[in-house]
Order: C-alpha cells, then sequence, then structure tokens
C-alpha cells in the first residue's frame, strides 16, 4: 500500500471487498461473464458428452490439445475458472438478497407511510365534492381488495404489491436451491453403463458394468442390489426413412434377490425406477453368435459377441477374442444386419433391421496380449504382432475353415445398452425450478403502488404512486374514485 | 391419408409464400409511393430534393398488405396443421416443421401486436423475413412426413418446443424493435427523422416495447428451458449435460436475465438495453441455426 492512501486496514478492506462483490454491477458482469464462459464448451469437444472426439483431438493436434488440457476446455463445465464465476455470482446473489429478505420482512409488517401533504402533485390525482363519509367506504374498498392500510386524521394511505418483492425474493433463492441441488446429485450420485445381450441378465454390481463413475460422496457399496433380466427387445423402422420408430424393451427385474419378478417395459421416454435410481434404455446393437473350434475340433469358444454400431443403418464392428485355442485365435469382424455394397474394402449396412445379415471376419494367429496385464478393448484387437489367416464373409450358418480351425457364424441377438443414473439431487432442483417460475411469474407482473384518499370538509382527493410506472394504476384509481360516488 | 394431408400441407405453405410475396409487395409500394414527388412550382424554387411522405396516399395498399399478412397467416396455419395431421402428431419434429411453425409464431406475434400497437410499418421486414424462413424451409430443410424417433415421442415435446417456439417468435420480434430504436436513434442524433420513418412510433415506445415483450416471454422461456430439463431427465438420463443446444439456450436465458437485471435494477435505458437485447437475440438465433445444422449433440433432429 503506497504512503498516499489511508490505512484502511484488513477488516476495511474486506467490507470494501464484500460491498464490491455483492453489488449489483458486479452481479451483472459475473453474470454475463457466466455466459460468455459457458462457449467454449459447445464447440470444443467435451470429455462428459464425447470422450472419443477429446481423444481424437489428442490424436490429430496434441499441441494444442496439450494447450486446451492446461486451460480445461476439455472440461468447461466443471473447471476451475468457470467453477470461479458461479461461485462468486452465487456469493455475490445471496450477499445481495439476504440483507434485502430481511429488509422486506421488516416493510411487510410496517404500515403504509404517511398521507402526503400535496397530494395534487402525485399520480393520476382526482378531487372532487362528496358527502364525508367517503372514508368509510373507502377503507371498505382497500380491505375487498387487500391493500394493507394505515388510517390517519382524515385520510387513509393504502399500499399493496409487496408480491413483487417476495416473488423476486424467492426466485433468487430458488436459484440457489437448485445449486445446492445440482452439487448434491453430483456428490451423491453415479452413472454406469452396461451392455446386456437379450437373454442375459444385469446385476447392479460394479463387475457387471463396462463403464462406472461415483459422485465423490458415494461408494460402490451403496448400490442397490436390484437386477435385470432382458426377456425381449424389438426395434421398429421406418421402411422409406430407415429411422427408428419404436424401441419396446421387455424385461423381469427384482429389487433384491429375495423378492418376486416382476415383468415390465422399458422405453426411451420411460426409463425403470429403483428408488433414486433409474435404469434408461440408451442405445441397441447386434451381438452375432458364433463357435470357434481350434484345429482337432474342440470348441474354443462359443457365445454371443456384442459388436458396436457405427452408423444409423447399425453397420458394427467388433473383435472376437479366443485365448483358449492353440495358438490363439482373433477375429476382427463387422456385422451387417441387412448387407447392401460389398467389396474388397468392406462393405454396407443399408437397414438397421436384420433382413439379409452377413459377418465379414477377418482371421488372426499369435499371441493376442491378454496375459501381460495392459488393459485392452474388447472391441478392437491389436494385429501388430499377429500372423493373418485369412478373410471370409459368412451369412448365419455358415462357416469358415483354416488350418488352425474354423469359427461359424450361428446366428445373432440384439443387446441393449443400459444406463443406470442415480441422482438424489435432483427433486431438490426441480423444486427449486418450480418456484424459481412462480417467484418470477410474481415478481414480473405484480406491482407495488400505494393509494391515497384525503377527505378534509367533504372535499375529497385520491391520488396515487406506482413503481417503475406500471400501467393500471390510472384504471385501479378510477375504479375506486367511482365506488366513493365520484360522478363519471 | 397421411401422404395426401402430407401434399395438402405442401400447397398451403406454398400459397402461403405466395401471398407473404405479395404482402411484401404491397407493403414496399406503402412505402415507395407515398413519397410525394416534388412539383413543378417548387423545383422552380430550386428545391427539387425535398421529398415529403404522405401517407394517406397510401393507406389502401398498407390495408392491403396487412389483408395479406393475415391470409398468408391463415393459409400458413392450414400447412402446419396439415403437417400434424399428417404426420399423427404436433408439426414440430424435425428443422423444416420448426421453421415453419416458427414462422407461423412470428406472424402470430406481429398480428397480437398490430392489435395494441400501430406496428404496420414493421409489415415490410416480417413479410420479408416469413418469406425467406418459408424458402429456406422447403427448399434445403425439406424432409417428407414422417413418425418421430423414439426419443421424441413424449408429451413434452408438445410442452417443450411449443414453449421454445413461442418464446423465439417474441425474442426475435423484441429484436427487430430494438434494432429499429437503434437506427431511429442514430437518424435522430444526425438531425431529424427522414420523412418516411416520421410516422414511426416514437424512440421511447420502442424502447418500452422491446422491454414488454422480453419482460413478457422470459418466463415463458425459463419454462421452455426447464421442461426440456424434466424431458431430458426422461430421456437421455440426465437433466443438464451442457449438449451444444442446452449451453445455448442456458446463454440466451443469462444473456435476456441480465437485460431484465440492467433495466430493471441499474436503469438501463436507450441504446445501451437496446444493444444488450439484440445481443441475447443473437445467442437465440445462433443456437436455432448453428446447433441445427452444424451442430453436433443430442438436439440434432434436423435430418441434415
Amino acid at each position: 500500500m503506497s504512503q498516499n492512501t489511508p490505512e484502511i486496514g484488513t477488516v476495511g478492506l474486506l467490507r470494501f471487498m464484500w460491498r464490491q462483490l455483492t453489488s449489483m454491477r458486479t452481479a451483472l458482469v459475473l453474470l454475463l461473464m457466466l455466459g460468455v464462459a459457458a462457449i467454449p464448451g459447445s464447440f470444443i469437444p467435451q470429455r462428459t458428452q464425447n470422450p472419443i472426439a477429446v481423444s481424437d483431438f489428442f490424436a490429430t493436434s496434441p499441441t494444442r490439445a496439450m494447450w486446451y488440457e492446461r486451460f480445461s476446455l476439455f472440461d468447461v463445465y466443471s473447471s476451475p475458472w468457470f467453477s470461479a464465476i458461479y461461485i462468486l455470482l452465487f456469493i455475490s446473489l445471496i450477499g445481495c438478497v439476504l440483507p434485502r429478505t430481511f429488509e422486506h420482512y421488516k416493510a411487510s409488517r410496517a404500515l403504509p407511510p404517511v398521507t402526503p401533504k400535496n397530494l395534487s402533485r402525485m399520480e393520476h390525482h382526482t378531487e372532487w365534492k362528496g358527502t364525508g363519509d367517503e372514508l368509510e367506504i373507502a377503507r371498505a374498498w382497500f380491505k375487498k381488495n387487500r391493500f394493507r392500510i394505515r388510517e390517519l386524521d382524515g385520510s387513509i394511505s393504502a399500499e399493496k404489491g409487496f408480491t413483487r418483492e417476495t416473488g423476486n425474493l424467492f426466485f433468487h433463492l430458488a436459484l440457489v436451491l437448485i445449486l445446492l441441488g445440482v452439487s448434491f446429485g453430483s456428490l451423491f450420485g453415479m452413472r454406469g453403463d452396461a451392455i446386456v445381450n437379450v437373454g442375459e441378465r444385469f446385476i447392479n454390481t460394479p463387475t457387471t458394468f463396462d463403464s462406472l463413475s461415483f459422485g465423490k460422496l458415494f461408494n460402490e457399496k451403496s448400490l442397490p442390489p436390484f437386477s435385470i433380466e432382458v426377456d425381449k427387445f424389438v426395434a421398429k423402422y421406418n421402411p422409406v426413412t430407415n429411422a427408428p420408430e419404436d424401441y419396446t424393451l421387455s424385461v423381469t427385474v427384482k429389487d433384491t434377490p429375495e423378492s418376486a419378478p416382476v415383468k415390465k417395459t422399458v422405453k426411451v421416454n420411460s426409463p425403470l425406477t429403483f428408488g433414486s435410481t433409474r435404469v434408461y434404455l440408451q442405445a441397441n446393437g447386434y451381438s452375432p453368435i458364433v463357435t470357434v473350434r481350434d484345429s482337432i475340433g474342440n470348441v474354443a469358444f462359443q457365445g454371443p459377441v456384442p459388436f458396436l454400431p457405427q452408423d444409423s443403418n447399425l453397420t458394427s464392428t467388433g473383435a472376437i477374442k479366443v485365448p483358449d485355442a492353440i495358438p490363439q485365435l482373433g477375429f476382427v469382424g463387422s456385422f451387417f444386419p441387412t448387407i447392401g455394397r460389398a467389396d474388397e474394402g468392406g462393405g454396407i449396412s443399408v437397414y438397421p433391421e436384420a433382413l439379409d445379415p452377413q459377418l465379414f471376419l477377418g482371421a488372426w494367429t499369435g499371441d493376442l496380449g491378454l496375459d501381460n496385464g495392459r488393459p485392452q478393448s474388447v472391441y478392437r484387437i491389436d494385429t501388430d504382432s499377429l500372423t493373418k489367416i485369412g478373410l471370409k464373409s459368412l451369412a448365419p450358418g455358415e462357416t469358415y475353415e483354416f488350418a488352425e480351425g474354423s469359427i461359424t457364424f450361428e446366428t445373432y441377438i440384439p443387446w441393449v445398452n443400459l444406463q443406470v443414473v442415480r441422482d438424489p439431487g435432483k427433486s431438490y432442483a426441480l423444486l427449486g425450478s418450480i418456484v424459481a417460475i412462480l417467484g418470477l411469474l410474481a415478481s414480473l407482473f405484480t406491482r407495488r403502488r400505494r393509494i391515497w384518499v384525503s377527505v378534509t370538509k367533504k372535499n375529497i382527493q385520491v391520488a396515487g404512486l406506482a413503481k417503475n410506472s406500471a400501467p393500471g394504476l390510472e384504471n385501479e384509481i378510477a375504479q375506486l374514485a367511482r365506488a366513493l360516488g365520484r360522478a363519471e | 391419408m397421411s401422404t395426401t394431408w402430407a401434399y395438402i400441407s405442401n400447397y398451403f405453405v406454398y400459397s402461403s409464400m405466395g401471398v407473404f410475396a405479395l404482402a411484401f409487395i404491397a407493403h414496399a409500394y406503402e412505402t415507395a409511393f407515398a413519397v410525394r414527388a416534388p412539383h413543378l412550382a417548387d423545383s422552380a424554387k430550386g428545391n427539387l430534393r425535398t421529398k415529403t411522405f404522405d401517407y394517406s396516399r397510401t393507406e389502401k395498399i398498407a390495408r392491403i398488405a396487412t389483408a395479406m399478412v393475415i391470409l398468408g397467416f391463415l393459409l400458413l396455419l392450414a400447412g402446419v396443421v396439415g403437417r400434424g395431421i399428417s404426420a399423427g402428431r404436433v408439426p414440430w419434429g424435425n428443422m423444416y416443421e420448426f421453421s415453419i411453425t416458427g414462422a407461423l409464431a412470428f406472424t402470430t406475434a406481429y398480428l397480437g401486436a398490430l392489435r395494441k400497437y400501430d406496428l404496420r410499418w414493421l409489415g415490410l421486414f416480417v413479410s420479408l423475413s416469413v418469406l425467406l424462413t418459408l424458402g429456406t424451409a422447403v427448399t434445403v430443410l425439406y424432409v417428407p412426413s414422417a413418425p418421430l424417433v423414439p426419443a421424441l415421442k413424449s408429451p413434452w415435446l408438445v410442452i417443450h418446443v411449443s414453449t421454445a417456439i413461442i418464446s423465439g417468435g417474441v425474442f426475435l420480434l423484441a429484436n427487430v424493435i430494438a434494432g429499429a430504436f437503434l437506427f431511429l436513434d442514430s437518424m435522430e442524433k444526425k438531425g431529424e427523422r427522414a420523412p418516411w420513418a416520421k410516422r414511426l412510433p416514437s424512440l421511447d415506445t420502442l424502447d418500452q416495447l422491446s422491454y414488454r415483450l422480453v419482460a413478457f416471454v422470459f418466463p415463458l422461456w425459463t419454462f421452455s428451458v426447464i421442461a426440456g430439463a424434466i424431458w431430458a431427465e426422461s430421456a437421455w438420463g440426465r437433466y443438464w449435460g451442457w449438449d451444444p443446444k442446452e449451453t445455448w439456450a442456458f446463454i440466451t436465458w443469462v444473456a435476456y436475465a441480465a437485460y431484465l437485471h440492467a433495466r430493471v435494477t441499474v436503469g438501463w435505458r436507450g441504446r445501451r438495453a437496446a444493444w444488450l437485447c439484440i445481443f441475447a437475440g443473437s445467442t437465440f438465433l445462433f443456437n436455432y441455426i448453428y446447433v441445427n445444422i452444424w451442430g453436433t449433440g443430442k438436439h440434432t433432429y434436423s435430418g441434415l
């Protein structure tokens, strides 16, 4: 601190900063900053939505990705700078709203102000000769119209429209409730995905998930012990546009291992609910069922293998790994529900329903590298250290035979991706939203105004005053004047 | 049955485009022929350049223009309803439908405001922008009438998208009025208003009107965003995921919230308020164009 500035001390400095933070201008700047800060996340791929696009970004332009990473541009909405803005905004908001709440509480208990001496200076002033007992009628009129009144000698001061500030305060406090709901949900929530073949059972334990993430204050021990058996999955497509029209998943659920099984139907817009955990139908695809035999005809692998869809016609890719065959076998495959064009480069599916299914396989042999402890994707095979056997296209029931053994494409079944989400904060966020809307409506569509009636020797005066020069006061005063017997 | 209705809908949309084109010509004629050319007597005095506007000369054509807008509105309404019947659902399942319904909402907002305020001067702009929107819709965005993808099959489609369309129509009208304010304000700063601009409302009226429109529709927009969140919770497993469309809806909300605070609490009026209003409106427009056509994320139903 320089010599010339007066010493304000730490407390003074803090008070100064607090005043700055809670000033309306700062709040406005923070609000606009929050809007601007949200922009980059809509252009740069975000980890929470599209992790594959983020890793592609790292692969194609590593230097730029590194710099983006330093500024958390792949996680904008959980980044320190984004959090800083909204936390400051909410502190500023609370600092602004709390004192106003106390003031408003006090004001709502106080009497309306004394009638001004010169009513003709107020808005919509009107004056006429009356009978002298207008004050009685005015009191009744104010009571009927739910004004707060203060009776003075020869006049009444009335006030209405406190709902405006009440609504305003509720709106802002409700925003705080929404923020708390969001934080609560992310701290005590969880989210996981599991691909389940039709006919298989999903049990809600960590090992059955393909991907799983927990909130900071929630752990795997708290997972509710429900199970879901996938009985049937039907997808309907539009034959002209190929677009999906309906997905229906039939399941049998058990809340706990001991409870009785219940049959249920899941659709895209109607998930299953287990307390604060919900299970959504998020994606679907096909699992070819194959049988792999070794050179002497022993079955080395048999079963469905989920393939991942690559386009809207469900052209799918996947990998079949057979570590039990000697030597080990691996197949890189593409599945086409309805095969269209096909050449050496590959094929393409022309319709998402399995009308003419075909499985393209590239067979490889060698060490699959499953024992070296490095994690690898179940949908891909690193073929660098493998020896190629050959390529083959199979229809259901067909077999590809080669020196090391054979593979039979038996048939196929659909799979569904179940997304399990626990969000205990969402009901608070919803409650906050409802209160916010109601508060907003109250604050935008009511207006605070005062009306005075004064009677001196049969001389009647009525006038009013409204904040923000709201419309409608003129009509209200005209109505009152009519009620008091003023001739039109 | 459904294909017949789709054809009927297309005919109505095309006819409404024809009528909006006529409305545009009539409005243009109204402005152009209101010019009173200098008389020979004036030219003798040397003031050939003084032009005056006399709108009483074109009162009849102006009435015809408004009638055309109303007729275009009715035809478009029939087109939108027909589209809905052909698909057996609400007519906003893709970008084509969103655009024709949006154009309808915009026309409704204009005609509604016209009943209360003298906004006929906006007619030229309204008919042109409706014409452009419909033109883009039928040429670039058109897709055959078809049922919805599973994620859109929800009662929330009616609630969420209809409120978004209405909010958008009113936001854009507020934007146009704020733009007119800025234009006329700079004109008045340089001196007098040009003759043709004299019948336009006062700056104060424009300033108030754009504010009232925003204040009126902001709760509806808030509701639309919340309805979207409730729907997303049941369809996508989260109520808020910072999907590009959600992000821009949030930005629009924040921008209008800042606008309302600036006006009510800080007391902004005039140019600054108008610019903020236009900024907020542009975020809405950007969301509509960018996210649907070039964007990624879960809100891409345009079929482009």
